[in-house]
């Protein structure tokens, strides 16, 4: 079993953290696009992605049988699967990895949850460490006016409604996520996150980003092929 | 300071204190008897007054389903396997077995962590990542390991249920055959068993007699638990 930063691979792992409404995805989206206009090959990876697990998850939070014990678990059996599946062996070929969310969101998530923190960071001690981890550092406010303009509604977890803090979905939005990006901020020291201030236009930001990708992109092999094609990235519409 | 203790940080939530019933764990290799044996320790304990729940692996409402159906394809690798089978455990653990000690019951569970953690380990995992892993799970009263030789096992596998795919560890491909990798993987799987059997106090019962005698020995290994219960 290699543990983190232990793996030795020829391709680049590039991975956005924040909580929802940071506009991570968006920003990755952008330089999935660079990159891919300079001819590397890049892989998309997503949260919840597993075909394997979705399904146990799915269920779990519809019917709201999530302890932040399974919560967690659950998750990283997704991320097990992702792992094994679809980070590893496209960085062993050389690819440019570009996962959307990453083991922090377990970490913030699942200690706001009450988890033990050294447990959940070895429970994820198989995950291979991100050559540049990008953190979109917002205001619970802030990520709250995109949101609430923008989808449907706050799903259940999402708003830790399962820790009782408020009846309110959005006072309890609020407070959890809250608690999550304390959870952020302290990992910033602790695994080197690079901070992106995402309160900054969409250009500033992807800028930035941009210029600190560049860095680590020297010995990496272009190849013509545009995008792996992965079921993955067509059933992201459908994930729950 | 309740009577259970966790083997680490233990789960968020719950008071050990309050848990009055007794937790017995029979462990085995597969196809050793076990859910025999935790058949009619059953009958037994009820026919005494004793409110019995039994449990075992994939019978989770979270993750069995899900779990049982990835192993039907050929995709499922051994990080995501173990941890798929470690949700389990967890939502067992949490909606069965905690709020039956709660309510005063004996819980008799097929297998626990110790299957699990041999198994992790004979596919890749490090050691001490999967105890981490782990280190949420109740030490139980007692482990009833029910020990066999690989010999014994294969005849008793071939005469019951056949080799099965997972048994036989052919995801690892110890073998040429379905019959070689079940032999070398259940001799691996026992190997982690046995050294856990010092390791963390199983009580050893042989299992080369016959089934009465067998389930004569695991009733007075569980007797002195239930004085109080």
């Amino acid at each position: 079993m290699t543990v983190y930063g232990g793996h030795d691979v020829p391709g680049r792992l590039i991975t956005v953290e924040g909580i929802d409404g940071s506009g991570k995805s968006t920003q990755l989206a952008l330089l999935q696009k660079w990159l891919e206009a300079q001819d590397y090959g890049t892989f998309l990876s997503d949260w919840n992605s597993s075909a394997l697990v979705r399904e146990a998850t799915r269920r779990g939070k519809k019917k709201r049988m999530l302890t932040p014990m399974t919560f967690s678990l659950i998750h990283a059996t997704d991320f097990a699967d992702r792992t094994e599946r679809h980070i590893i062996p496209p960085l062993k070929a050389g690819a440019l990895v570009l996962a959307d969310r990453y083991v922090y969101t377990a970490f913030a998530r699942d200690v706001a949850r009450g988890v033990n923190p050294c447990w959940v960071r070895n429970l994820y001690r198989f995950a291979v460490k991100p050559t540049i981890a990008f953190y979109f550092r917002i205001s619970v406010d802030d990520a709250m006016r995109r949101i609430v303009g923008g989808r449907d509604a706050i799903s259940y977890y999402e708003a830790g409604m399962d820790q009782h803090l408020s009846t309110d979905v959005n006072e309890s939005f609020r407070l959890f996520q809250g608690a999550v990006i304390e959870q952020y901020d302290r990992m910033v020291d602790e695994f080197g996150l690079v901070v992106i201030d995402a309160s900054r236009s969409i250009e500033e930001q992807q800028m930035r980003m941009r210029e600190t990708v560049i860095t680590a992109l020297s010995g990496v092999r272009k190849s013509r092929i545009r995008q792996w094609v992965d079921s993955n990235v067509t059933a992201k519409a459908c994930r729950p | 300071m309740g009577r259970f203790e966790r083997y680490g940080q233990g789960l968020p939530a719950v008071d050990a204190g309050e848990l009055k019933g007794r937790l017995v764990v029979v462990e085995g290799a597969d196809g050793v008897g076990r859910s025999t044996h935790i058949g009619l320790l059953r009958e037994w304990l009820e026919s005494h007054g004793h409110a019995v729940l039994d449990t075992g692996m994939t019978r989770s409402a979270l993750a069995g389903k899900s779990l049982k159906a990835a192993k039907e394809g050929h995709t499922l690798g051994g990080l995501t396997m173990s941890l798929f089978y470690a949700t389990d455990f967890a939502d067992r653990l949490e909606n069965e077995v905690i709020p039956a000690l709660r309510a005063g019951f004996v819980v008799l569970t097929d297998r626990y962590v110790y299957s699990l953690m041999a198994r992790a380990v004979i596919r890749g995992a490090d050691a001490d990542w999967v105890q981490g892993v782990y280190d949420f799970a109740l030490i139980p009263d007692v482990v009833v390991y029910l020990r066999v030789s690989v010999e014994d096992l294969t005849t008793r596998v071939v005469q019951t249920a056949g080799f099965n795919y997972w048994e036989s560890g052919m995801d690892l491909r110890l073998g040429e055959d379905m019959f070689d990798s079940f032999v070398e993987y259940q001799r691996r799987l026992l190997a982690h068993l046995d050294t856990m059997a010092g390791q963390y106090g199983f009580h050893v019962v042989d299992t080369s007699s016959s089934v009465e005698a067998v389930s004569e020995r695991i009733k007075r290994i569980i007797a002195p638990l239930l004085v109080s219960a």
